[in-house]
């Protein structure tokens, strides 16, 4: 399957403001995309908040805004630029809730305007924790006992099956932004009204806690011939309970033998075929150590802050090829520029990968320095070494 | 003679008994490291693998008979070990090379003994703090070659010779060092349904991988398992409804004993072959085989399928190849490795028979070819109903 043909102009979302969760590594993915699709011939035009980046700089795209991220502004622009199609993938969450909002708007349907890299159904099944839940059930999935409250009073109610410590994760936010464990009724009642403020849709799930279990990535990338690979492998060194952001995570995974990691890639694969994804896009699992029991916690349909990092340890241009698919081709079409060979493999590494969160306490008096499921790390490390020792060692020297 | 520290990671080991000691290759080139235990001696073709996990399985595939199998990994070990995984009874490797090997108790559920125990008891000489990365690339510009595993203490000169007095894999027929001496049966366990019946299916064994049986077993085929030189007679004696040629290690062309038997079945029962049973099936078409360079030793490899077009990531493990230009007519190579463009699949036009150069039963492994063998159950099927 060759490019499409019917493609002149891609309009592609920028990441918006940095804030904690969501720094330069959208940046550098959306940068990636915008070089392999002005590659294609395609005419690209922009859309970033942020002037302060390398994707808006002269020359990267063919018209570049730099206006507010919101849906009308969005739309006064496909408006004026009729591009055919919108790349919502490489600017990270804020990317993703723009598209959805201008889907539900109505808008990208009436100016006939098509979602490309994940289509509004995948970015719905892994954002809303309930679909996400039917989803996962139906593939025999195993996740997390949860359910969803929408006050308080449900959110108490939901704990006292699960038991406490409880999960809070509210729907639609980035970074996990309002998210916390409540380890009494107490903080229930505190954390469960602080999480309905923070989502956007005012719903918040409650999840049975897999505290010290071990957590996993995996980050993969799949085409329409439904051909997929498993770029990298990332497993955290804090276990659940620390968010993956604030985690020391280690590549290649270190723990998991040969059974357990092939089970694992299994069901990411019937994960990433029953969404229908087309691109990049990183899922979550946590592994009981003491029963090998194992769960999906989440995937992101999106080149995300791991594939950022799974790039750079690999060598596989995640965002580049993902940029690549979303406009026709397949994985064994593309080649990987360092290997020479083709992009559908699977890297084997010779080293390990490790990264470190930076944190700032000092400089935001007033938020806790307690780690927990709100990211805190405004920034981060990442080294390479011999062995986990040296890329451990490398990679808090560099902080 | 100083003691031995550049270039060997300081291993939080406490008791491990470690013993300076080198690889030293035909050529003359030599990787120092630390031997495990005393004066552990291994000698045989070194070859490196990529795969990040999956040791035991590897250490215990007697595909890997007789071989020094050199692990690129920056750390092995750091599961232990759980007999539930090994492909045979017993290690199989002559010899193994890790960058570093993990050395303090290993930390997993399922882990009955750590691997420097393992390696100790399964007597397999093992070097561990070498600089694998060097040796790799070694072995990927000059090829793979003999080596042995000595300790610092025999001298450089006498590591060398008995480096060279290694004999060579061209033409060496090793299955017969691994295969079963005496038949045996494995019935799958399932009960026979009207619209899933169970089939006879022989094996034919030049070192078959447990996992393979098992992928036979599940899929419904109840299987006796004949040593690799049984005369075809023989097997027909039992009346099977298709043929399964297996796995092995050394040089499929040394293996003639095991093309005449091929040559039999084709076109009469449904044939179906992984790695050394492919080399014997493109053999028994008229077809020749080659030896790669450094071999395919990994669990990464695309390869593509010509008739679905999809690509399979998959587990590998070879050193010759079937040479897609000696293929006789009505022979097709379907499968090709997007890596280096070798073949890696053969069908039949016109008889029941396929087989891979690459390991759908993984272990270890990508899965993404397990349903090869539902295909060659398929196929069984479709004969059988014919005749």
């Amino acid at each position: 399957m060759p490019k499409r043909k019917d493609l002149e102009t891609v309009m592609i979302l920028g990441s918006g403001p940095i804030v904690i969760g969501q720094a330069c590594e959208f940046d550098y993915s959306a940068t990636q995309g915008c070089k392999a699709l002005k590659e294609e011939g395609l005419r690209l035009v922009l859309l970033n908040s942020n002037p302060a980046t390398v994707m808006t700089d002269p020359g990267l795209s063919d018209r570049t805004y730099i206006e507010p991220m919101t849906a009308d502004v969005a739309l006064d622009i496909i408006r004026l630029e009729k591009p055919q199609a919108i790349l919502p993938t490489l600017g990270g969450q804020t990317a993703l809730n723009l598209a959805m909002e201008l889907h539900e708007k109505g808008g990208l349907s009436e100016c006939g305007v098509e979602m490309i890299g994940a289509d509004p159904d995948v970015i719905e099944v892994a954002e809303s924790r309930e679909r996400f839940r039917r989803t996962m059930a139906s593939l025999g999935l195993d996740i997390p006992a949860s359910a969803l409250a929408h006050t308080v009073e449900e959110a108490i109610d939901v704990a006292e099956g699960t038991g406490y410590p409880a999960i809070i994760r509210p729907s639609y936010t980035l970074g996990g932004t309002g998210g916390g464990i409540a380890r009494s009724r107490s903080e229930m009642e505190l954390l469960a009204w602080k999480g309905l403020n923070a989502s956007p849709v005012g719903q918040i799930l409650i999840e049975q806690s897999l505290i010290g279990w071990k957590e996993m990535e995996l980050e993969m990338i799949r085409d329409l011939g439904d051909n997929a690979v498993i770029v990298c492998g990332i497993e955290n060194v804090d276990p659940m309970g620390v968010h993956t952001g604030d985690s020391v995570t280690v590549a290649p995974i270190q723990t998991l033998t040969d059974v357990e990691y092939q089970a694992m890639r299994d069901e990411a694969l019937r994960v990433a075929r029953a969404v229908g994804l087309n691109g990049g896009c990183n899922i979550q699992f946590a592994v009981d150590p003491r029963t090998g029991r194992r769960v999906v916690i989440e995937m992101n349909p999106r080149v995300s802050r791991s594939s950022a990092l799974a790039s750079k340890a690999t060598g596989f241009p995640i965002a580049r090829v993902a940029a690549k698919l979303s406009v026709g081709y397949l994985l064994s079409e593309l080649q990987n520029g360092i290997t020479r060979k083709s992009a559908c493999f699977e890297p084997a590494l010779d080293y390990c990968v490790v990264k470190a969160p930076r944190f700032n306490f000092e400089k935001f008096a007033g938020a806790s320095p307690v780690l927990g499921l709100e990211m805190r790390a405004v920034g981060e490390t990442m080294a390479l070494g011999g062995n986990y020792r040296e890329a451990l060692q490398k990679a808090l020297r560099g902080l | 003679m100083t003691p031995l520290t550049t270039g060997i990671p300081s291993h939080p080991g406490g008791s491990v008994k470690l013993t300076p000691a080198a690889l030293t290759l035909d050529d003359g080139a030599s990787f120092a490291g630390l031997a495990l235990g005393g004066a552990v001696r291994a000698e045989g073709e070194a070859i490196f693998i990529t795969a990040m996990s999956g040791y035991q399985e590897v250490l215990t595939d007697p595909s890997y008979h007789g071989q020094i199998v050199v692990f690129t990994t920056a750390h092995v070990g750091n599961y232990g070990t759980n007999r539930e995984v090994d492909q045979a009874p017993e290690p199989q490797v002559a010899g193994v090379v890790f960058h570093e090997l993990w050395l303090p108790e290993a930390v997993h559920w399922l882990s009955e003994a750590d691997l420097p125990e393992w390696l100790r008891s399964g007597k397999v000489g093992a070097l561990t703090g070498v600089d694998t990365r060097a040796l790799t690339l070694h072995i990927r510009e000059k090829g793979a070659r003999n080596g042995v595993i000595a300790p610092l203490s025999d001298g450089a000169e006498a590591a060398r010779a008995r480096a060279r007095a290694v004999p060579s894999m061209n033409g060496l027929d090793l299955a017969v060092r691994v295969f079963t001496k005496a038949p045996y049966k494995l019935p799958c366990g399932l009960a026979p349904t009207e619209e899933k019946p169970v089939y006879r299916a022989a094996v034919l064994d030049f070192g078959v991988k447990r996992s393979i049986l098992e992928q036979l077993n599940s899929c419904g085929l109840d299987l006796t398992v004949w040593p690799g030189d049984t005369p075809p007679e023989k097997i027909m004696g039992e009346s099977p409804q298709g043929v399964f040629l297996a796995n092995g290690p050394g040089d499929p062309s040394a293996c003639s004993y095991a093309v005449n038997t091929a040559r039999h079945f084709l076109g009469r029962l449904p044939l179906f072959g992984i790695c050394l049973g492919h080399q014997i099936m493109g053999l028994a078409a008229g077809g020749k085989t080659y030896k790669l360079p450094f071999g395919h030793h990994g669990l990464n490899h695309p390869v593509r399928d010509e008739d679905t077009g999809k690509v399979l990531i998959t587990s590998q493990n070879h050193g010759f190849c079937v040479d897609p230009d000696s293929l006789p007519s009505g022979v097709r190579a379907n499968m090709w490795n997007l890596n280096d463009g070798t073949v890696e699949g053969l069908s039949w036009d016109a008889a029941p028979a396929f087989c891979v150069q690459f390991h759908p039963e993984a272990s270890p492994g990508p899965h993404d070819s397990r349903g090869l063998f539902a295909r060659f159950r398929q196929m069984i099927k479709e004969h059988d109903a014919q005749a």
